[in-house]
């Protein structure tokens, strides 16, 4: 378990180095002249020109200069400092604002996806090919099919404007009912996947062994179901939600950008509308990193659930 | 050698006949009892499948709508007068304008083109790199594995959005298709794992077989074995990953188009339709409805292709 822990720790460092020196490559490096850059169509000093090549370590050249360079960057990134966005706001500051609004989207989303679609998935699993598990299975195709930038612009059209039943756009600060509908939208595609996943895993389970011998014990069905299949079908769906968890933190750029939510993925849907490249630099920064890290604890997380699985 | 394969080959089909869970070469070796292979049974199948003929049904529609347009509708998609903005459906434009006074039902037929473009490139460029760095690991085993999973677990783990985000903030060319390029070059490179996992895994099934150390006693090098006897098995699971990779491909285009960083007008794709409508969509909801359905049909398709093959290809499930 330890030497499971600690070779899934030293491939996510592999990973965030490889992850951040891409980002710092493509964005950073091979620029033209970047003080001129910074300083758009104005002039710069000779001695604003020292200035910034001293803090900002240009006169290094080459590939030492290089990694220097993206050394700095790094350090910044793990002490928390992001720059500044092109508008001057800090980008610590843009991201601390936005940061609760998303996780609030992200909690409503998970909670969907578990109330219908673990639900759903259950039952479906436990009456395999009836008609309610051949709908689900139809349902769940389509909803995995349709992108979401046709789901969130349509559910926006139908439910926020046709017939009005949600708000259509959240606009500042907004409260549950206006995430409500973006909540369902960003959780169907989990829910969809969270559902398949969990009826093929009852619908295999409940043809073990073990399930078997409890009903020769004479057991009731419902403890059957509910205490020794349940459990044992749960532990691929936890950790699919948990990388759901993560991926819903960062994969909110188009349900966020059609609702109009103040979150991050807003944020990063104006970066990149008004071509903001530091600002788009920095989210995705830290946004990989959430991700990355949401990755380990759900692999660890099966480890300590699953004793089944073994890690050498 | 050439002799020993057919009877080999030959033997290898009879011994199977009736058992039809091998994984095994689609049976080209005209044999008058006609055997039952893999793909045969597969087939057959498939043949008695609604869902596999209605999809494919729409990916030939698609597919010809993105070669010949001009078949679907008669009306330039570039023709735009604002004086008809948002007009009610009149001759050949059977949707009506859209905000910019363009046929939206023309708009939709031509983004086809784009969209199918970047789907199949993608998927084939992905096919290459998958089939090679999967027969290349799961072949020479080893240390080879050892590096190559390691760099499919770290690809793997870089968000596919975020990193098209980026890799493609810094294409800044005007040029039409060296940005449709640029947009397959990159979701090939951050698309190809998990098809090479799956090839990877059946070429470490495969060469366990018998058939496998029989060529090789018979002196076969390392490339004919692989290129033989162990592509063809391996061929089968990566057709079925990447006709799904395909819509999720299509999907990937449509949504970097919408965000603006992927294809840009002048080029027609249903991403960007799709965000010009959603502007304008309490004045008029066809700009919006009808790409959506196109780009929503067409994944949707490809999806269940894959879907319905993989069924019919997965022994277990029949």
């Amino acid at each position: 378990m330890f030497r499971f822990v600690l070779r899934r720790l030293l491939q996510m460092v592999l990973a965030f180095f490889g992850t951040t020196l891409i980002v710092y490559a493509l964005m950073f490096a091979g620029q033209g002249d970047p003080i001129q850059a910074l300083a758009g169509e104005r002039p710069v000093t000779p001695a604003q020109r020292a200035y910034l090549t001293e803090k900002f370590h240009l006169d290094r050249t080459g590939v030492g200069g290089f990694f220097y360079r993206y050394f700095d960057y790094l350090r910044n990134l793990l002490q928390g400092d992001l720059g500044q966005s092109l508008t001057g706001r800090s980008i610590g500051d843009i991201l601390a604002a936005a940061w609760p609004v998303t996780v609030k989207l992200a909690v409503i989303a998970m909670a969907v996806t578990i109330l219908f679609g673990v639900t759903a998935g259950v039952l479906a699993g436990i009456r395999r090919a009836s008609l309610f598990d051949n709908a689900t299975l139809v349902l769940t195709l389509l909803v995995l099919g349709i992108p979401t930038i046709v789901l969130a612009p349509l559910a926006q059209y139908l439910l926020g404007v046709r017939w009005p039943l949600f708000p259509p756009t959240a606009g500042a600060d907004p409260d549950l009912y206006a995430l409500l509908l973006p909540g369902i939208v960003l959780g169907s595609l989990s829910l969809a996947t969270a559902l398949r996943l969990t009826r093929t895993s009852v619908a295999e389970n409940l043809r073990a062994d073990y399930v078997r011998t409890a009903r020769s014990k004479g057991l009731v069905r419902r403890r059957i179901i509910g205490v020794h299949v349940l459990r044992n079908s749960l532990i691929p769906v936890i950790t699919f939600l948990g990388v759901e968890l993560g991926n819903l933190m960062s994969g909110a750029i188009i349900t966020e950008g059609v609702f109009n939510i103040p979150g991050v993925g807003f944020n990063l849907f104006r970066g990149i509308r008004t071509e903001d490249g530091p600002l788009v630099v920095g989210i995705v920064s830290v946004l990989v990193v959430v991700y990355l890290v949401a990755n380990l604890v759900v692999d660890v997380l099966y480890a300590v659930l699953d004793p089944r699985i073994r890690y050498e | 050698m050439s002799d020993f394969e057919t009877v080999a080959a030959t033997e290898d089909q009879a011994a199977r006949r009736g058992v039809s869970g091998e994984p095994g070469t689609p049976d080209r070796v005209g044999v008058p009892q006609r055997p039952r292979s893999l793909a045969g049974d597969a087939w057959r199948d498939l043949r008695h499948k609604p869902v596999f003929w209605i999809s494919l049904v729409l990916v030939v529609l698609v597919a010809a709508m993105a070669a010949v347009p001009s078949l679907f509708t008669a009306n330039d998609p570039r023709d735009c007068l604002l004086s008809r903005q948002h007009a009610a459906a009149s001759g050949g434009a059977v949707f009506g304008y859209d905000f910019q006074g363009c046929d939206t039902y023309a708009r939709a037929v031509y983004g086809a083109r784009a969209s199918l473009l970047v789907g199949a490139l993608s998927a084939l460029l992905t096919g290459a790199v998958a089939l090679v760095v999967g027969m290349v690991a799961g072949y020479f085993g080893r240390w080879v594995d050892a590096v190559l999973s390691r760099v499919i677990d770290i690809v793997l783990g870089i968000p596919l959005l975020l990193a098209a985000i980026v890799l493609l903030k810094r294409v800044s060319t005007s040029s039409d298709t060296v940005r449709l390029f640029a947009v397959i070059f990159v979701l090939a490179v951050l698309g190809w794992t998990t098809a090479a996992r799956v090839v990877r895994s059946s070429v470490i099934t495969a060469k366990e077989q018998d058939y496998v150390a029989a060529a090789r006693m018979l002196g076969a090098g390392n490339g004919r074995i692989m290129w033989r006897h162990i592509l063809p098995n391996a061929l089968a699971p990566a057709i079925v990953v990447l006709t799904i990779a395909l819509g999720s491909f299509i999907a990937a285009e449509a949504t970097l188009s919408f965000l603006g960083i992927g294809l840009k007008a002048p080029t027609i794709s249903w991403g960007i339709e799709i965000d010009a409508g959603r502007v304008h969509m309490r004045e008029s909801a066809t700009p919006l409805v009808v790409p959506s359905a196109f780009l929503a049909l067409t994944v949707l398709a490809f999806i269940m292709l894959g879907d319905a093959i993989r069924d019919a290809f997965d022994p277990k499930l029949r």
